[in-house]
């Protein structure tokens, strides 16, 4: 394996040149035989090298089992290589991303169009859209500006009847140019960047990034800081779960669970702002460590709020699966059966509900995760209702969480400010934040400064799950489906 | 049945009496807007103008005075943290709307002068039922959320005559976040030009007043711009308190003792 590919672990740094680089066609075997085998795709990128304007394609791998990463390279000959989607549909977006950066052409690609439209040059939502043709089959387009306060993304329904055939989900009018703000050194607005990668995650999108900044340096953050960022991240999945149980019971019409959540939710925003001054944990995480402590004495209101907050939402909860007609709408509504989440690529919540056994927490665990376990929750029917119940067991177990590691905060500083970063090296860090595994890389170049930042968001696993759950449903249910994912159109465009 | 009725009951009346009864405290580490206290800035030291990621802080030159400009402030307080002297001060006042883009610069001498809201045939129109559209240009759903919280029982935003509608022919006017992306442009004039006149913008969150922390990215268009714009928000993202005061102020629902035109901070 190991002159195949490099193995390391989340959240460690090594040396570029020991990641093995292949020819396209050794690259691909090896690739295609790791992912048969059951690894998945964690990230696939280029970043530009020399003055010749090619590309180096780097993939990393996850091996769930073994709590390992696998790192391979290769470079392609020419302007085009083969796609390997057909075989592998995870890669279909990765493919189209790095035709789009970097002008090479995945030949064979089945669906090769824009991601992002990120130079204007193309207006954004434009091309070949899938089609249905026949008798009585109408396209039904929805987007970019939608009928509520949601950020634009175009969705093209082919519908026969009320019967949706196939979606197509066209995005990147979010396109705010991040990755490449945060590649090259010493952007003073990186951080602060990286919060607003998907502001419903900042606390997951910055520690990632920051984890990759304290890899690179060799300087792990002071335990204290690590505590508190795990409690940021369980309370960010928290508010974010508790308020898509209230939009999941707003969208099959049950008024009292989505009003009652609509509120908890913000209970939970501000816990997080009882921490560090803001409802969505801005100015908390920073490379080294974190600006907020957590004194005793706001660790006891903490603690009094969440004790309320859980009676609430628990109470709204149980009233929402104790309803008959909820629970009829919900169930057999948006299936993903296990073996189609698994060859998505999906992540997160919504790959669990599929029976998908992988949560960075457990499976590739950082800071404080390493030594305070919390439990994987699964279901197995891949449906709304599984979707929505997996996010009920895990917010009793972040609330478990939080009050344990409350109790066990350990005593030291805030920050050890990371020194220079190590020349020539590359650092994965992966969170689990409340959608999922968010997966930041980082290269460093000779000189020590970062040349390329690659961000992964969970919703660029999971667009094409969503597509799938809308196979042969009423259109009407789009809404319910949609939410069941709640995925990022920012965090997808970037 | 039943059972619902018992979860209301234990769930209670949740909607706060704001604006007629002082609204929830802001918590103790609010992020709130920083003005620099020039008479305690140590002789030609410029840390914070420095610190700052969005360059939010100016100096008047050939003045000691050192302005903050709201509209692109993110108020992440590196500005705080690298005041040698202890200078800067975060006030924890969360009002901070103001009809025009030039009131968000503020300085010791300074005051933010809030907004006072739509007046004469506009008020009388929109002034009991302001029907809006919100359009997310580049917004990263911070600020998107923090509206979508007003919608929620514990602030009803209904009970103001406010309500966010589905399409701009039911729309009064739009309120905007992001950056306004380039891939955003069209969608965002189209929108507008489709809301029957009159009508009134609102921009909230520094992106879609400054660009925010997107400001001078090729793919942003540094926030709104070539068309009127009625109120500004601040914040990045703005607390909904914020985004609820500057709304109210608009449509001039405000009880008069809770409605001091401008803000005491700046008089310290």
């Amino acid at each position: 394996m190991s002159n195949e590919m490099l193995m390391t672990r989340n959240v460690c740094a090594v040396p570029r040149d020991r990641i093995p680089k292949h020819d396209m066609a050794s690259f691909q075997r090896i690739a295609g035989r790791a992912l048969n085998a059951g690894l998945r795709v964690v990230s696939w990128f280029g970043n530009a090298t020399g003055a010749d304007g090619g590309a180096e394609l780097t993939m990393v791998l996850a091996d769930d089992a073994d709590s390992q990463l696998g790192i391979l390279s290769t470079r392609p000959e020419g302007a085009t290589f083969p796609s390997m989607t057909p075989a592998h549909s995870q890669l279909h977006l990765f493919e189209r991303e790095i035709a789009e950066q970097f002008g090479l052409t995945p030949a064979g690609h089945p669906w090769l169009k824009p991601v992002r439209y990120p130079d204007g040059s193309v207006p954004a939502g434009t091309g070949d859209f899938y089609r249905v043709e026949g008798d009585d089959i109408h396209e039904v387009a929805v987007g970019p500006v939608h009928a509520g306060i949601i950020e634009p993304g175009h969705f093209r329904f082919q519908c026969h009847g009320e019967e949706v055939f196939h979606l197509e989900i066209a995005l990147g009018y979010q396109h705010r140019g991040i990755e490449a703000a945060l590649g090259g050194d010493g952007n003073p607005r990186a951080v602060h960047l990286a919060e607003t990668i998907a502001g419903d995650t900042s606390i997951g999108h910055a520690t990632a990034y920051c984890q990759t900044r304290e890899a690179l340096s060799g300087q792990e953050p002071p335990f204290r800081a690590q505590a508190i960022r795990a409690m940021l991240l369980e309370l960010e999945r928290l508010a974010n779960h508790v308020g898509d149980l209230g939009a999941l019971s707003g969208d099959v019409a049950f008024l009292p669970t989505a009003s009652f959540n609509g509120r908890i939710r913000g209970d939970f925003l501000n816990m997080t702002a009882l921490f560090c001054g803001n409802r969505f944990g801005r100015a908390a995480v920073r490379p080294g460590g974190v600006l907020c402590d957590l004194e005793y004495a706001r660790s006891r209101k903490l603690l009094a709020a969440l004790e309320q907050g859980f009676n609430d939402v628990q109470n709204a909860v149980e009233l929402l699966f104790d309803t008959p007609s909820v629970l009829a709408r919900f169930e057999h509504t948006g299936t993903v059966p296990a073996a189609v989440a698994a060859a998505l690529g999906a992540v997160g919540p919504a790959a669990r509900a599929s029976g998908q056994r992988q949560d960075i927490r457990c499976n590739h665990p950082s800071g404080l995760f390493r030594f305070a376990q919390i439990p994987m929750m699964t279901c197995e029917t891949g449906d709304v209702f599984a979707r929505a119940y997996v996010r009920w067991l895990e917010i009793q177990h972040s609330v478990r969480f939080i009050k344990e590691a409350a109790a066990d905060l350990p005593d030291g500083p805030l920050m050890s400010a990371p020194g220079a970063l190590k020349p020539n090296h590359l650092a994965v860090a992966m969170v689990e934040g409340w959608r999922g595994q968010i997966t930041h890389v980082a290269l460093t170049d000779a000189a020590g400064k970062v040349c390329r930042h690659k961000i992964t968001d969970p919703s660029f696993h999971n667009w094409p799950l969503l597509a799938y759950a809308l196979r042969n449903q009423q259109i009407s249910d789009f809404p319910l489906c949609n939410k069941s994912f709640n995925l990022s159109y920012c965090g997808h465009d970037l | 049945m039943i059972k619902a009725l018992k979860a209301r009951w234990f769930q209670k009346y949740r909607t706060m009496k704001y604006p007629l009864a002082p609204p929830p405290p802001v918590p103790d580490r609010f992020h709130g807007m920083p003005l620099v206290q020039s008479d305690r800035c140590r002789k030609d030291c410029d840390a914070c103008i420095q610190a700052c990621p969005v360059q939010a802080l100016e100096r008047i030159p050939g003045s000691p005075l050192i302005l903050t400009d709201l509209g692109r402030c993110i108020f992440c307080g590196a500005c705080e943290a690298a005041c040698p002297s202890g200078a800067i001060f975060r006030d924890k006042d969360y009002r901070l709307s103001t009809d025009k883009r030039d009131d968000l610069i503020v300085s010791q001498e300074r005051q933010l002068p809030l907004a006072c809201g739509m007046s004469g045939e506009l008020h009388r129109l929109l002034g009991r039922s302001l029907k809006l559209r919100q359009v997310s240009a580049g917004g990263c759903n911070a600020c998107e959320a923090d509206v979508n919280v007003l919608g929620t029982l514990a602030w009803d935003l209904g009970r103001f005559g406010i309500q966010f509608v589905a399409s701009p022919r039911h729309a009064d006017g739009m309120l905007v976040t992001g950056p306004v992306t380039r891939n955003m442009a069209s969608a965002l004039k189209d929108t507008y030009d489709a809301i029957p006149a009159p009508k009134i913008v609102i921009v909230t969150g520094a992106c879609a007043i400054s660009g925010g922390l997107f400001r001078g990215q090729p793919e942003c268009n540094d926030g709104l711009h070539g068309i009127p714009v009625d109120l500004y928000i601040p914040g990045c993202p703005p607390h909904p308190l914020t985004i609820l005061d500057g709304l109210l102020r608009l449509i001039r629902r405000l009880p008069p003792d809770a409605d001091p035109s401008t803000t005491t901070a700046a008089k310290r």
